[in-house]
């Protein structure tokens, strides 16, 4: 779509995009073309002299088993990320939906982590789950479950996709309470003069048509526990113990700016930026089409 | 409603009450652990109680901070914080409406290039390329300064691309009853324009002001020193104190002081936020 009456100048749109076109190249593309550069190269350790090494960076990633590893629990915390926080606010929104007294009240509730830095999300519970004090690992131990998530990698974990998801919920409540409210009530009004029971009309009808929201939040979830959570990881467990919660986004930062290997990092960036580019081409594809069955 | 089923309803109270309960939680012990006093810690398991001492921890934080965070007082972060929130939020708005306009109003070579290179930063998050974004930074001389901590998060494409969507929306015959009284690009843009983008603005400026007040790797990467600590970042240093147990009741208060001015703007502007939200993202 364009306009048909427009102005004609010479100079006036170009000192309108002026500012941020210099700020995108400057801080945009020029940081990419030289994570590209430095992904190619190798630096000795005080940075004095730099080799071209072509691959080789990329090569050394992909044999370095902890880089393997940092890959596949990121898998492995994205999909349960993803999983949980999106079922969890699918339920309460389609209970929202359905209740009338006190709606205003449950959504100021439910809405309010949104606000939330997921570093701050973080530290709530690291205080809940904490081996000594926290009130969520005394009533573990009161069950006969020893909580630790400084030693046991799997206890860690669980508290980054609790604090991750427990964050996210809020969100992906408000789109998909959205998504509920725009379904025409003819249709439900119509199923359920057939019959159909609430159950039933929630699988066959609502679900299906809220299958555009679905997709669309899977992928900014994804993106979200991609790369929104370094903030969460840097406060709470620091990727450890033993690596066990190292996600890509922190393993960069750490190899970067903690073990100064510029030419790894830099190629990690590539592949993160890999994924990004992959990500949002998956979503223009399919958000634009629409999936509705 | 449908059909009544009052057990359903039942159900889907009880189902909202426990989300609620569990949404609420954390943030309710964070506020009972901040307002205990160092030894009720000792205690096992703390309390769900509040205690006494909010006011001496809130104040302890807020004036002298604390020493494993570089001892600056949580009142200069909370500043710093607010600062680039609003940088960040002002900034981007100021330059994307500019560059929108410029997009839908005006005809020009290279335009669609302009567009694209805008539009592909919408895929390269600050965490994908920190240490060449870092580098650049550096090099300009902008660590440790307000500038270094919002201009690079100024750009982006998504504030473009809603004020885009949003212009191409507003009806042809306001350009040409303008041109006919003979108004200029500045003049329209001003008198017309701006005017009817007031509510998307304001919606924006939440989204963008809550997106900013919660940077976290960006600010950690470009400060060194203390005195541009930013709230959120500044927290990490107190929870992960070498060898010593985090002063909980005073980390805690520093967490609600944190969190108080995005959640009390999401609460306070719900309808505008919402609206911001989703409009953004579709």
């Amino acid at each position: 779509m364009e306009k048909r009456v427009f102005f004609e100048r010479r100079l006036t749109p170009y000192l309108l995009v002026a500012a941020q076109l210099a700020i995108t190249l400057i801080f945009f593309f020029w940081p990419a073309a030289q994570a590209f550069y430095q992904s190619t190269i190798s630096q000795d350790a005080f940075g004095l002299s730099t080799t071209f090494v072509g691959l080789a960076n990329f090569e050394r990633l992909f044999s370095d088993s902890l880089y393997l590893h940092s890959i596949e629990i990121t898998l492995v915390f994205s999909a349960l990320v993803v999983a949980s926080s999106l079922s969890i606010a699918l339920l309460l929104a389609a209970m929202a939906d359905r209740v009338i007294r006190g709606s205003a009240v449950y959504k100021t509730l439910l809405i309010w982590p949104y606000a939330l830095a997921p570093a701050i999300s973080g530290v709530l519970w690291l205080l809940l789950f904490n081996p000594t004090i926290g009130v969520v690992s005394f009533a573990l131990r009161k069950v006969g479950y020893s909580w630790n998530n400084f030693l046991s990698g799997t206890d860690a974990m669980i508290l980054i996709v609790a604090a991750a998801a427990w964050k996210q919920v809020s969100y992906n409540f408000l789109f998909f309470l959205a998504g509920l409210q725009s379904i025409p009530r003819s249709l439900i009004e119509a199923a359920a003069i057939d019959g159909a029971s609430p159950f039933k009309r929630f699988w066959t009808i609502v679900f299906p048509l809220l299958s555009p929201t679905t997709f669309f939040l899977v992928v900014v979830n994804l993106v979200y526990a991609f790369f929104d959570t370094f903030g969460l990881v840097h406060t709470t467990t620091a990727g450890g113990p033993a690596h066990a919660t190292e996600i890509l986004v922190y393993k960069v930062y750490r190899d970067g700016f903690v073990g100064l290997d510029v030419g790894g990092s830099a190629a990690q960036s590539v592949v993160l930026m890999a994924i990004v580019v992959l990500l949002t081409a998956i979503q223009f594809r399919y958000v634009e089409r629409k999936v509705v069955y | 409603m449908v059909e009544h089923r009052p057990w359903l309803t039942i159900f889907a109270h009880a189902v909202l009450v426990l989300g609620a309960f569990v949404l609420v939680f954390p943030l309710w012990v964070a506020f009972v652990a901040s307002t205990q006093s160092a030894v009720s810690f000792n205690q096992i398991p703390m309390s769900l109680l509040p205690g006494g001492h909010f006011i001496e921890n809130y104040s302890a934080v807020l004036t002298q901070g604390l020493a494993s965070a570089g001892a600056v007082p949580v009142v200069k972060m909370l500043m710093n914080s607010l600062i680039m929130a609003i940088m960040i939020a002002v900034g981007k708005i100021a330059i994307s409406l500019l560059s929108a306009y410029a997009i839908v109003y005006f005809r020009f070579p290279f335009r669609k290039t302009i567009f694209w290179l805008i539009f592909t930063t919408l895929m390269l998050p600050v965490e994908v390329r920190i240490l060449p974004t870092y580098g650049v930074v550096a090099s300009l001389g902008m660590l440790n300064s307000y500038a270094g901590l919002s201009i690079p998060l100024i750009a982006s494409a998504t504030a473009t691309f809603l004020f885009r969507q949003y212009f191409l929306t507003v009806p042809e015959e306001l350009l040409e009853a303008a041109r006919l009284d003979g108004a200029g690009p500045w003049r329209f843009f001003r008198d017309v324009l701006l005017p009817l983008s007031r509510t998307n603005i304001a919606a924006l400026f939440v989204i963008l002001f809550i997106y900013g007040w919660n940077q976290y790797l960006w600010p950690l990467l470009v400060t060194t020193d203390p005195n541009y600590y930013t709230i959120v970042m500044g927290i990490q240093r107190m929870v992960t104190v070498a060898d010593a147990t985090p002063q909980w009741q005073l980390v805690m208060a520093t967490v609600i002081l944190a969190l108080l001015p995005p959640v009390v703007v999401v609460i306070g502007m719900q309808r505008l936020f919402i609206r911001g939200l989703v409009e953004i993202e579709k």
